[in-house]
């Protein structure tokens, strides 16, 4: 079916991850994104040229931040404007749609506001003039039609009119029921840091994760983010240092939970879903020192590296300190120690991604941000990737972490090659070494800003 | 720990001749067959990743090494039959204790519960 111009409806949460996600389908499913109006990043009605229907198909069985697609027929700033551009939309491309022995329904949705059921069909009936031929069928029509209208951003001030209004032919809904399915609150092996369904999602669409893809995370943790790299049908690997989390062992995350059970590690999470015929393995390793044989081995490296605040920031080193968290496994497993500091992780994490994946294969991480001192220019870099999207979620007043996403563009040569570039020119992010202080920080003068409070 | 990971997994011991870590010897005390869903398409991407040595040898230690020719035939990605006897050994069969050896040092990389432990304290990396 030829393309045209589609309506986007979207949720309105993760703004800011939503045009990277958008993007990064719509150029896996073959296509480019494409407007030839402004798009409003904020607004949940996005106007999208895409060149055939099937590519939207192809779109909406992937994204998590987008609720529907409609094949646009009119849109306007007033019900006037709106008839006006129906009445101009080609007949042609309608007719097949409103045939005498189809049936057909038509909704209306709002935004900002809402109506009474006397005024949706007083809404609705106004479009009568439209060339409908087929019967109204309520219960399972065979095309369904809507209205949406636009009350603008502010919930406090509530316009009379809409802003903008469109009609469009429902197509497809997005994949947002995964984030219920998915939910951490029912799996079952979580851990302090596991991620929410509706990132993993987000993340393992910034990857462009496809099936058959191999997916590794070198801190994979509870593997959250693995299942939703093998929900879209890659073969996942994740390694992590901690010997305890990749065996499923230790105290577990949950409240009222003393200690984890026998069916609590990443397999058995994959397995929880259907999904266990895409687990490759899981192993403890060092990310600092990859077990990996040289090649292009992964398509996608999506992972979330330890910030030092939940969770520890470590790596192999020379101190010998037997690790607290043993009490159930008596298996002495690491040699904990050395601080791995923040700057080094992502220094190894692109290194790593730049020699490990395939030309074209994308590394999604999480950066933590102390917000008072960012800039752009402490987003790490490499010769060999590309920057494609920098989102940022707020953690707190002074703290936030940015999903990264960089594309292999080059091929990793000699490591010696980029030695030189150790240092500040490619890892001006040393400075945030000490976001753990400085995150806690803000925590201890809240804390003594309110016992002053009590005090008084 | 499936073969497909032993084909890509290398040692890191410090002071190792370049490819001196590769491949990883296996001494397994445990191994177990777990069927897994047969996909063409994925088992036929691997075959250029793998090395096809490192994984006859592993295989033939584990007892599953007739099953695989000495070399991918060209063609291999439409012949079932291969597909299925490449999937078998490179996702099917699975060592669930053992040992893996680094062929310079002779350091051991111990399996526990289907899990390699590849960490090392820091004088050996």
């Amino acid at each position: 079916m030829a393309g045209g111009r589609y309506l986007l409806l979207l949720a309105q949460e993760h703004l800011d991850f939503r045009l990277a996600e958008i993007k990064s389908l719509l150029s896996l499913c073959g296509g480019r994104f494409s407007n030839q109006q402004e798009i409003h990043v904020n607004s949940p009605f996005w106007i999208l040229d895409i060149s055939s229907e099937e590519m939207t198909r192809e779109l909406m069985k992937r994204t998590v931040c987008a609720k529907s697609i409609f094949e646009l027929w009119g849109h306007g700033k007033s019900a006037e404007e709106l008839y006006t551009s129906l009445k101009n939309y080609p007949v042609e491309r309608m007719l097949p749609y409103l045939q005498s022995d189809s049936t057909y329904k038509i909704g209306i949705h709002t935004f900002n506001k809402t109506l009474t059921q006397v005024e949706k069909i007083r809404k609705i009936d106004a479009l009568e003039f439209l060339p409908f031929g087929g019967k109204v069928n309520l219960k399972k029509p065979e095309h369904v039609f809507w209205i949406l209208e636009d009350y603008g951003m502010d919930p406090n001030n509530i316009p009379e009119d809409p802003l903008h209004l469109y009609f469009g032919r429902w197509i497809a809904d997005g994949q947002r029921e995964l984030i219920e399915s998915y939910s951490v609150k029912r799996r079952h092996f979580i851990g302090n840091t596991s991620m929410d369904a509706c990132l993993s999602f987000i993340m393992a669409n910034h990857a462009r994760v496809k099936a058959n893809d191999v997916v590794f995370d070198p801190f994979v943790g509870t593997g959250g983010l693995l299942i939703s790299a093998a929900h879209f049908g890659a073969y996942v690997y994740g390694t992590d240092i901690d010997y305890n989390t990749i065996h499923g062992l230790g105290k577990a995350s949950r409240k009222n939970q003393k200690w984890r059970g026998p069916d609590e590690n990443i397999r058995a999470n994959l397995r929880q879903y259907g999904l266990e015929k895409y687990y490759l393995d899981a192993l403890v390793s060092d990310a600092s020192t990859p077990i990996w044989r040289k090649g292009m081995l992964f398509d996608a490296v999506i992972t979330d590296p330890p910030y030092g605040i939940r969770e520890a920031t470590r790596r192999t080193g020379s101190q010998k300190e037997i690790s607290k968290s043993t009490e159930k496994s008596t298996e002495n497993h690491v040699f904990v120690s050395s601080n791995y500091h923040l700057s080094d992780i992502f220094f190894d994490l692109l290194k790593f991604s730049a020699e490990y994946l395939v030309m074209g294969g994308r590394l999604v991480y999480w950066l933590p941000i102390y917000r008072p001192e960012y800039t752009e220019e402490i987003i790490p870099q490499h010769p060999c990737l590309k920057l494609i999207s920098n989102c940022e979620q707020m953690l707190s007043s002074h703290t936030s972490r940015r999903l990264l996403t960089m594309e292999k563009v080059k091929e990793f040569k000699d490591q010696d090659q980029y030695s030189h570039l150790l240092d500040s020119q490619y890892m001006p992010y040393k400075g945030h070494n000490s976001f753990r202080d400085k995150y806690f920080s803000g925590v201890t003068k809240r804390i003594a800003k309110e016992e002053d409070d009590n005090q008084k | 720990m499936k073969l497909l990971t032993h084909n890509l997994l290398t040692s890191h011991v410090r002071g190792l001749r370049p490819g001196g870590g590769y491949p990883l010897g296996i001494q397994a005390t445990e191994v177990k067959l777990s069927p897994v869903d047969f996909n063409a398409q994925f088992v036929a991407r691997m075959v250029p990743k793998v090395q096809w040595a490192a994984l006859l040898q592993a295989a033939q230690s584990l007892g599953h090494g007739s099953d695989l020719p000495p070399e991918p035939a060209p063609g291999y990605e439409s012949d079932e039959d291969f597909l299925r006897r490449l999937h078998h050994v490179l996702l099917e069969v699975e060592v669930v204790e053992g040992i893996l050896r680094c062929p310079d040092s002779g350091h051991e990389f111990p399996i526990t519960k289907g899990i390699p432990n590849m960490l090392l304290a820091e004088e050996e990396t």
